[in-house]
């Protein structure tokens, strides 16, 4: 008992322990070997940019955040319609769906200055880069997710007489929802990636140009306490989603 | 002991006795092989059951008695003969029909309760009445404590335990047992054909039994028809005359071993009945 509590301490602590570890190295040799706060800042250093510039960093990661969950939340509202169009039915499955995994080799990001060209200087444009990002992962998993119904319990439904809509209600849905969270938890990591390059391509705010103009002001450490910020976010999105995911679909081990 | 009171099956009317509840004349099913060609699975079949019976089909696995059963249930099609289901013609699944599949196909997402419930949500049956019918079933089976987990919490015979009560639920007048103990370990089929066969005794309803276990296809029914290899038809009947109820001093009856060589023989033998 004292034994297998001790070790789930371990276990818990193991990371944590780890981070700070590393982070002390890191503080010791930018000391010891006197590297120029502008190449590679101390931990202490960011640390202390990172509190002078607080209300910065706070309103930059607001809209950051704003643009890579709008972007999300539009790409399941765009791609779950279309996954249950695909799976259900063959002629929207031939017709929609070489197209779109076509269009997911076109590397996002270099639709980015394209994107910010056709739809102006405002919020959109990133918005729209997070949704192009995001899209093709929810729907390739969703696409899977509908159709992975095992055939025992089709004949199941079938052999009760249940029509097609209950069909989809009370089997699809279900066994398709891990899948779904798959499909989400690829794409938010992707999300927070297609909103700092399009931040780095025009922007006013954000992140992304939080670090774009702090590099090319020497202000290196505000710059490293930006990347840190979006770790933290991107981080945060996913285990926001993990924790959905568990309270959601609490029927896998 | 087992009350079934309240669950027993409306005798039916008189003139309907004389219907058979399942009847197939000249039944064949030819699937497509891989290599472009057609697989005969099964047939030409005949096979009537009659009304209260339970009837036990034997047969080496891909003899095509699967495919019986899906035909029986509706799941499929014949390419030639007839089907009729109480004098209609039998062309797609009724809900006067339960099945019982070899596995127990209970959905991981919802409990006990709700997946006994699930023809009921399907058939958008009266909710207070299903649910009361279900917790009986439950209690009948001994599952009742275990209606509000989700069937993956249970074991391998409380799970087929559920699949039963499910295929129930809908009062269905002909149950259908794809090799429902396949699954399962040797005891635990022993266990739940013995309590099949009682709940089958007090439900009075009629049954169609496909499995592979000859001592299993003895103990539940009236009369066992045996198949041939693919493609599967019904090379021998034998009457099991055996008394009601059955359990577990049935099997060393000298007449269960009397029977069960005489299915084996003609299985492995190719003897004639």
């Amino acid at each position: 008992m004292a034994a297998s509590s001790s070790s789930k301490f371990v276990k818990r602590a193991a990371t944590p322990l780890i981070y700070l570890a590393l982070l002390a190295l890191w503080e010791l040799l930018a000391h010891l070997l006197k590297v120029p706060t502008w190449i590679l800042p101390a931990p202490s250093t960011i640390f202390e940019a990172a509190v002078k510039w607080a209300p910065e960093l706070a309103h930059n990661t607001w809209v950051t955040l704003r643009e890579t969950v709008v972007g999300f939340l539009l790409a399941i509202v765009l791609s779950l319609p279309l996954s249950i169009l695909i799976s259900l039915n063959p002629l929207a499955r031939q017709l929609l769906y070489p197209i779109l995994l076509g269009l997911q080799s076109v590397p996002k990001v270099a639709v980015a200055p394209l994107v910010i060209l056709w739809f102006g200087l405002s919020e959109w444009p990133k918005i729209i880069v997070v949704v192009l990002v995001c899209f093709f992962p929810i729907l390739v998993n969703m696409v899977a997710g509908l159709e992975a119904v095992p055939k025992t319990m089709l004949d199941l439904m079938r052999s009760l007489g249940a029509s097609p809509h209950k069909v989809f209600r009370r089997l699809r849905v279900p066994v398709a929802l891990p899948h779904f969270f798959t499909g989400c938890k690829v794409a938010v990591t992707f999300a927070v990636i297609g909103a700092v390059i399009s931040e780095f391509v025009a922007a006013q705010d954000g992140l992304g140009y939080l670090i774009l103009i702090s590099t090319a002001q020497s202000q290196t450490p505000l710059a490293f306490a930006a990347i840190a910020l979006l770790t933290v976010l991107s981080i945060a999105l996913f285990h926001g989603i993990e924790f959905l995911e568990r309270h959601v679909v609490d029927w896998t081990p | 002991m087992i009350a079934a009171t309240g669950l027993r099956a409306a005798p039916p009317p008189s003139p309907a006795a004389a219907v058979a509840v399942i009847d197939l004349k000249g039944v064949t099913k030819v699937y497509a092989g891989t290599d472009g060609g057609s697989v005969y699975a099964l047939g030409p079949v005949d096979l009537r059951i009659e009304p209260g019976s339970f009837v036990s089909v034997v047969g080496p696995s891909g003899c095509g008695k699967s495919t019986l059963l899906r035909l029986v249930a509706g799941l499929e099609m014949p390419d030639q003969g007839t089907m009729q289901r109480y004098g209609a013609p039998l062309d797609g699944p009724s809900h006067e029909v339960g099945i019982v599949f070899q596995e127990h196909v209970l959905f991981p997402w919802i409990s006990v309760l709700e997946n006994v419930l699930l023809p009921a949500d399907v058939l958008s049956l009266p909710k207070a009445a299903s649910s009361e019918r279900a917790m009986r079933l439950l209690e009948m089976t001994g599952l009742k404590d275990f209606a509000n987990l989700r069937p993956q919490m249970l074991s391998g015979g409380m799970k087929q335990r559920a699949a039963f009560c499910r295929a129930m639920l809908s009062d269905p007048r002909l149950l259908l047992l794809d090799e429902p103990f396949g699954a399962l370990d040797a005891l635990t089929r022993e266990e739940l054909s013995l309590e099949l066969s009682r709940l089958w005794q007090d439900l009075g309803r009629t049954a169609l039994l496909i499995t592979h276990d000859i001592e299993e296809a003895i103990l539940l029914g009236d009369r066992i028809l045996i198949m041939s290899d693919r493609p599967g038809t019904i090379r021998a009947e034998i009457a099991v005359d055996l008394p009601r109820p059955r359990n577990a001093e049935t099997v060393k009856l000298p007449r269960f071993q009397e029977i069960k060589y005489q299915v084996r023989d003609i299985i492995f033998n190719r003897a004639q009945a």
